[in-house]
């Protein structure tokens, strides 16, 4: 069926913020299908409220705009822009729902635009528990025994009914969020409520506990003809019980054999049928281990975070595939263009093994509860490819930048059996390092695989890994041991540590020596069946290798950033994006180098070549031997591509744009001292230590607050803000857990307004694009601030002041690219508190709202251009004649447990934008963007510390202005009463009822503004009760007195009518 | 133990050697399917080949009740890697212990990949299995080149005729090497299967009265099986519906006047893409055959071209003009692979009763 020429214009609906359980996938599927859609001559009308994506510059649609996801704004977008059609498969279930509700109201019939891609029936079919489970049982596809509850009590009497444990899913909500497993009823009850509330539709899905089945899941295609493929079904190690966004995931299945594999899949294929699904889809079941017995778990009838990873672990890419049957092609006309010879109708054969781990944040959330469940954790994950599983899971393993490297690294030597035999129960992500501790004592695998209920397949594979360790700590490192353990992935230093007597150099040269080298193979679709045309590459042990040698143009590495983790976002795979496309528009020819599966980066036609690899020193090495490169980029790359800075230079790479040298000299305290002094620019004292001792003594010199930190870090981790010696010590002791290359900072912590700029400079000239300046005061970290573009208070003079620093900074420093400064501006005085000679997470965010391409001119800078000959006017670009205000997103809801109260350490996973002619309407676009919609009830609670009494006084008379009824615990009542605002007083948590807790849990409230008492180390243990109670209830916590204010703000100007701005026609030059 | 592969290009794999310790000299091809060894093994559609599986991990759930024959007629057996143990519910064993059980001599730890490769580019060629180091190769490559699949079929058919019971449709399976899953799915269907021996005249099996006539896959050049084929247009001509897969289907065509040849590396996987050309549907299909009909100049008197591979648009099955019968060159019995195309079992069905 040729292509549908109806179809004009289609309004693709993007994801919104990165949020836990709804991240980079979504960007990379809308890039994927953007450009599909409009290489096709479709017109492309693009709305995501998320502008640190690169679906949403102007290169990859038509039409941009970054406005809130909800019904309202996707109305007047409608009518604004007329599209004939609406895609809502490409934006997770965010775009899913807002698709829905569109056709449900009536409102896409009124204004003649049709959804494509799905329809709402189908929608219902898959989303609806019930409408999905009287499908499943039309064709004959079991699920497990459920019932559909909106309420708890009839929850409580199915469960009697079929028997704890059961399992909890919420209906339309994210990565599981509010579902579980209840084991009695006090866990049901409590599961439930949550679940309920927080359903969209009030609805959770009791059903039978199949935990500790096997999960497989497909991913398959089918078109409006009826033709359907499976693209890649995958197991996921962790047994069912654990979200798959949480498990260690393989593909293909492993344990299964091919009477298994065909039954779910020709059931896959059925599902896919009876939705009517013309698209991808993603089918999860739970396969008995004893039996052929299997349930459908869910289905997802659209792109997502599976699908993705099945992309790249086969080189086959659904999203453009999916746009394509959106427009009317069938499978078998579509061409696949990896091997050009091929068509999408074509399943795709692996051969080779890809691992999956998820990256969680429990580094972040040290207080929050690690334990594996129904509900997704993770942040992001890592993809590896090797030709057997061991390889595959060593590279995973050392992908995740979290201090991990082998199975050694969580070391549980110093459990007795007994503990570690308990310890064994546990799901969390350390349960694999627990399984290999358990074998190198010499349980028995079938009596961790009782317990665990892992596959022995994959324990055995543990096994072989935790033998080599063995082998290569007790025997004589010969040749023939070394090239196994090569083959399994070993890094050189890891055998060199086992071995004890050699080198890490050692044993690279005794590998050298015997021609143990990495040879790359490539991910063709088809077990090289075909030829393939894009050079998508892995590395193996043994084995000839493919890897093209080219040599006609000049070669630049780029590194990429690794798994999304918060504090190194998306934002970086934008960047490393843009500069591979601005290298290539310069003739390079690029390779990029990454390992998560979720990004751009690594779809197969971003570079010239793709290098799906570790991001470590080893494996750099070893593309570097096999490309020869002219040089490499770190400064787009985050924290991942710069920690390599040093290493590639050994290997003889140059390092493209600003020395390294000049890094360091910003990073490292002492040298940028003297930096600052010889621009003369000022900053907070402060002085570098290693021992809590040391700390204490700079900080007692200073005076407290002092920020304490460490250096070389992204997204603030570890800082924290101490108001006395006892939280020095606790702090540094929390920072020292991981030993430390370089010295801890101890700053005196100044109060004043924070501002950000990104600049790039090409060694001469410099040019800000705009300034940004947060709503929140210094002590908040930059990410988790509402960020103001032009900055809205500060004077000319000021502004002034920060482009003459910046320009000082850049020059001295020698910045050929990107720099991002942030500042304090106190009393009328500018203070630096950091300089980071590399692009930062505001980048895509400034570039869009200024139009100005900064990471296209750094790269272009870094080549050799200067400012002026690109036709750019040095210093500070005009001010936008509107508004934009960035918001930070948190997943907070989905970590149980963790401390939500804001500080110099980042904690949000997204952000959202707000763009308006007025600040007003821009700051409201952001709340809602943000998902803060607001009023409700009308009701609120204040718990505030001492210090900030006096300006609660304000922000009370804000809000009873608004018509809220205040609540407030004992002191800030008092305090509240004291200065003429009617607040209500409100017993504490355990004083008898009503208490603030009740209040909370009735769901009547809109927002509580908790700000923690002064530090952390006296936080209140009801202060955190109140904060968590009021995220898991849905209740919008603010901690912050300035977020409170704009908060205000914003309700006091909630615009009749929202503006939609097309991105897209912003210049500003 | 160490062991070679050598091809008749002068290639030499060094791998440890699996299986049986005898050296082997056969074709060498390659499979694509990720899941199915056991269905591989035991297919007898390749006697007188070398396979080699290009997913790199086998025998990871061990063996199993899938052989879809009594016994494997592999020459020999190449992989990357076999599992250290086999896990599964039904695992009866390990295929180490399979292979040697089943003296298949075979090669482990080389990089099939680039054997795949190599038979891309050169197309399919002879090789020899061996665990003896060849110091001078010209010694072994004259006699490796030399090699002929030949006459396969008489050694992989049933001795004697068999019988599955069914209260449906009489049908009788020529077995020219066939897959136990092809009398399964009419057998599954309600069809009363006798099993002929690839060597039963053409009377013989009229005279046994069946309702529908189903030939079978199986081994070898079509061409090489010149007797059997002036059999196959004698029940051609019988007005019998008939349904053929694979190597049936080439000898129909065979008999039919129409011409077959070898493909560079032939189609051997679970992956490819069939259009069926009556409806547009396109099908996964099951695929193994270095042979194929050409259509070029095919007759619309005598046949119709009823399925085209997608990607490479060879002919994948015919209908013939004026008579009840359809063959397919892909498998719709599976095992391995995809399920897709089970319905054509059905149809072959609906045709004994007069439904088509």
């Amino acid at each position: 069926m040729p292509k549908d020429n109806s179809i004009k214009k289609v309004l693709v609906i993007g994801s919104g913020p990165i949020v836990i359980g709804q991240a980079a996938e979504f960007d990379y599927a809308g890039t994927q299908a953007c450009r599909s859609l409009k290489e096709e001559g479709v017109e492309v009308c693009l709305v995501n409220s998320n502008p640190a994506t690169i679906m949403t510059d102007k290169e990859i649609a038509d039409q941009v705009y970054i406005e809130p996801l909800t019904v309202k704004s996707l109305q007047q977008i409608i009518i604004k822009e007329k599209p004939d059609s609406v895609l809502p498969t490409l934006g997770g279930q965010a775009g899913l729902n807002l698709g829905m509700e569109l056709d449900e109201s009536g409102f896409l019939k009124e204004h003649n635009v049709r959804l494509i891609g799905t329809t709402a029936l189908t929608i219902k079919k898959a989303e609806d528990r019930q409408e999905f489970k009287d499908t499943m049982e039309k064709i004959g596809e079991p699920v497990a025994a459920s019932l559909v509850v909106h309420d708890i009590e009839s929850g409580v009497r199915f469960t009697n009914t079929i028997g704890y444990p059961v399992v909890l899913r919420p209906a339309y909500t994210l990565g599981g969020s509010g579902g579980g497993i209840a084991h009695n009823e006090e866990e049901l009850r409590e599961i439930l409520e949550n679940g309920l509330r927080l359903s969209r539709v009030h609805e959770v899905l009791v059903e039978r506990c199949i935990a500790g089945w096997k999960e497989i899941e497909y991913e398959v295609m089918r078109d409006a003809k009826g033709n359907c493929i499976t693209v890649c079904n995958m197991e996921n190690i962790d047994p069912v019980g654990v979200h798959t966004g949480d498990s260690i995931v393989v593909a293909p299945s492993q344990t299964i054999g091919d009477k298994e594999y065909q039954m779910l899949r020709t059931s896959a294929l059925n599902i896919i049928s009876e939705l009517g699904i013309t698209g991808g889809c993603n089918v999860q079941y739970a396969l008995n281990p004893d039996s052929f017995e299997y349930c459908v778990i869910e289905v997802n009838p659209r792109v997502s975070r599976s699908s993705a990873l099945a992309s790249k672990a086969t080189g086959y890419p659904i999203a453009k595939v999916a746009a394509k049957i959106a427009l009317g092609y069938t499978l078998d006309e579509i061409k696949n263009a990896i091997t050009g010879k091929t068509y999408a109708s074509f399943e795709p054969m692996l051969d080779y093994c890809v691992v999956k781990i998820p990256r969680l944040p429990f580094d972040k959330f040290i207080t929050a509860k690690r334990t594996l469940t129904t509900q997704m954790k993770a942040t992001g994950e890592v993809m590896s490819i090797c030709h057997n599983f061991e390889g595959a899971l060593m590279k995973a393993i050392r992908s995740m930048e979290q201090h991990v490297d082998s199975l050694l690294s969580y070391d549980f030597s110093d459990l007795t059996d007994q503990q570690l035999w308990e310890e064994l129960e546990i799901v969390d992500d350390r349960r694999i390092y627990r399984i290999a501790e358990g074998l190198r004592r010499g349980f028995a695998p079938e009596q961790m695989h009782a317990i665990t209920l892992i596959d022995l397949w994959f324990i055995d594979k543990i096994a072989i890994l935790v033998e080599m360790e063995q082998q290569l700590r007790e025997e004589e490192l010969t040749v023939d041991l070394l090239r196994e353990a090569k083959r399994l992935e070993f890094p050189d230093y890891i055998i060199a540590n086992l071995n004890g007597k050699l080198s890490a150099d050692d044993v690279k040269k005794m590998r050298y020596d015997n021609d143990i080298v990495a040879a790359y193979k490539m991910v063709d679709t088809c077990a090289a069946e075909f030829a393939a045309e894009t050079p998508y590459y892995y590395s193996v042990y043994g084995g000839e290798n493919e890897a093209v040698q080219t040599n006609d143009r000049k070669k630049v590495l780029v590194l990429g950033s690794g798994p999304i983790r918060i504090g190194q976002g998306i934002e970086f795979d934008y960047c490393s994006v843009h500069a591979t496309w601005a290298f290539s528009k310069e003739g390079y020819e690029t390779i990029i180098v990454n390992n998560n599966p979720e990004t751009v980066s690594t779809d197969f036609d971003i570079a010239d070549k793709l290098y799906f690899e570790p991001l470590t020193t080893e494996d750099v090495e070893n593309i570097v031997r096999q490309e020869k490169p002219d040089g490499a980029v770190v400064q787009f790359g985050g924290q991942t591509a710069i920690k390599l800075t040093q290493d590639l230079m050994e290997m003889g790479v140059e390092i493209l744009g600003t020395a390294a040298e000049d890094v360091d000299r910003a990073e490292d305290r002492e040298l940028f001292d003297e930096v600052l002094e010889k621009t003369q620019i000022p900053r907070a004292a402060g002085g570098t230590v290693f021992t809590a001792e040391e700390a204490k003594e700079v900080a007692n010199r200073l005076g407290y607050p002092v920020l304490v930190r460490p250096s070389y870090v992204l997204g603030g981790q570890g800082m924290q803000i101490a108001f006395n010696d006892e939280e020095v010590e606790k702090f540094m002791d929390i920072i020292n857990q991981i030993a430390q290359d370089h010295p801890i900072l101890v700053d005196k912590y100044l109060q004043g307004k924070e501002i950000e700029v990104d600049a790039v400079c090409d060694g001469t000239d410099i040019l800000i694009p705009g300034i940004m300046e947060h709503i929140e005061r210094t002590g908040i970290h930059s990410g988790d601030s509402i960020s103001v573009y032009p900055a809205p208070t500060i004077s000319q003079e000021i502004k002034a002041k920060i482009e003459d620093y910046t320009a000082r900074l850049a020059r001295e420093l020698h910045v050929k690219g990107l720099i991002n400064i942030q500042f304090i501006v106190m009393d009328n005085e500018v203070y630096v508190i950091e300089v980071n000679p590399r692009s930062s997470r505001t980048v895509p965010y400034i570039s869009k709202v200024t139009g100005i391409p900064i990471v296209d001119l750094a790269t272009k800078v870094i080549i050799g251009h200067s400012l002026k000959e690109m036709g750019y006017q040095p210093g500070l670009a005009p001010e936008a004649d509107y508004v934009a205000i960035k918001m930070p997103v948190f997943s907070f809801e989905k970590l149980r447990g963790a401390e939500i109260s804001l500080g110099p350490e980042m904690k949000s996973t997204g952000e959202c934008l707000g763009i308006a002619p007025t600040f007003n309407e821009a700051l409201y676009k952001a709340f809602a963007g943000a998902g803060v919609d607001l009023p409700k009830y009308k009701q609120m609670i204040m718990t505030v510390k001492d210090a900030d009494k006096p300006e609660a006084v304000g922000v009370a008379k804000r809000f009873a202005a608004l018509g809220y009824k205040i609540y407030a615990t004992r002191s800030t009542a008092k305090y509240l009463q004291e200065h003429g605002v009617d607040a209500l007083w409100v017993n504490k948590i355990g004083q008898e009822s009503p208490n603030v807790m009740d209040l909370i849990l009735a769901h009547k409230i809109d927002v509580v503004i908790d700000t923690p008492t002064e530090g952390h180390g006296d936080k209140s243990r009801d202060g955190f009760l109140i904060r968590r109670n009021s995220i898991e209830t849905g209740v919008y916590c603010i901690t912050a007195m300035d977020t409170a204010n704009a908060l205000a703000h914003a309700l006091e100007s909630e615009p009749e009518k929202v503006t939609p701005i097309d991105i897209a026609t912003v210049k500003n030059m | 133990m160490k062991a070679f592969l050598i091809l008749e290009d002068g290639t030499v794999f060094t791998g440890v050697s699996i299986g049986a310790n005898r050296e082997v000299i056969s074709e060498v091809v390659f499979n694509t399917s990720m899941t199915g060894y056991l269905e591989v093994l035991t297919d007898p559609s390749y006697a007188g080949q070398a396979v080699t599986m290009t997913y790199p991990l086998i025998g990871n759930y061990g063996i199993t009740d899938d052989a879809e024959s009594d016994r494997s007629y592999v020459s020999a057996y190449i992989v990357r890697e076999l599992s250290r143990i086999p896990s599964n519910f039904r695992c009866k064993g390990s295929i180490q212990d399979f292979l040697i059980e089943q003296d298949i001599p075979g090669i482990a730890g080389i990089d099939t990949r680039a054997l795949t490769r190599i038979l891309r580019d050169k197309g399919t060629m002879n090789g020899m299995i061996t665990t003896t180091e060849y110091k001078d190769l010209s010694e072994v490559l004259p006699k490796i080149k030399a090699y002929q699949v030949g006459d396969v079929v008489t050694k992989v058919t049933c001795k004697e005729k068999k019988h599955l019971p069914g209260e449906g449709k009489r049908v009788a399976l020529l077995d020219l090497g066939a897959k136990r899953n092809i009398a399964k799915s009419l057998n599954d269907r309600g069809c009363d299967v006798t099993i002929f021996p690839a060597h039963t005249t053409a009377q013989e099996i009229l005279d046994f009265q069946p309702e529908g006539i189903m030939l079978s896959n199986g081994p070898g050049d079509p061409k090489d099986c010149g007797d059997i084929i002036s059999e196959v247009k004698k029940l051609y001509e019988s007005d019998l519906p008939i349904f053929a897969i694979c190597l049936g289907h080439q000898l129909m065509a065979l008999a039919n006047g129409l011409d077959t040849h070898k493909l560079k590396y032939g189609h051997r996987g679970g992956n490819h893409p069939v259009k069926d050309l009556e409806t547009g549907r396109v099908y996964i299909s099951s695929q193994n055959h270095g042979y194929v009909v050409d259509t070029d100049t095919l007759d619309p008197k005598v046949a119709t071209p009823a399925f085209v591979n997608v990607n490479d648009g060879t002919n994948e099955g015919l209908k013939y003009t004026g008579k009840n019968i359809f063959t397919v060159q892909f498998h719709p019995e599976a095992c391995p692979g995809p399920q897709d195309s089970g319905y054509l079992f059905d149809r072959f069905i609906n045709m004994m009763e007069g439904a088509e």
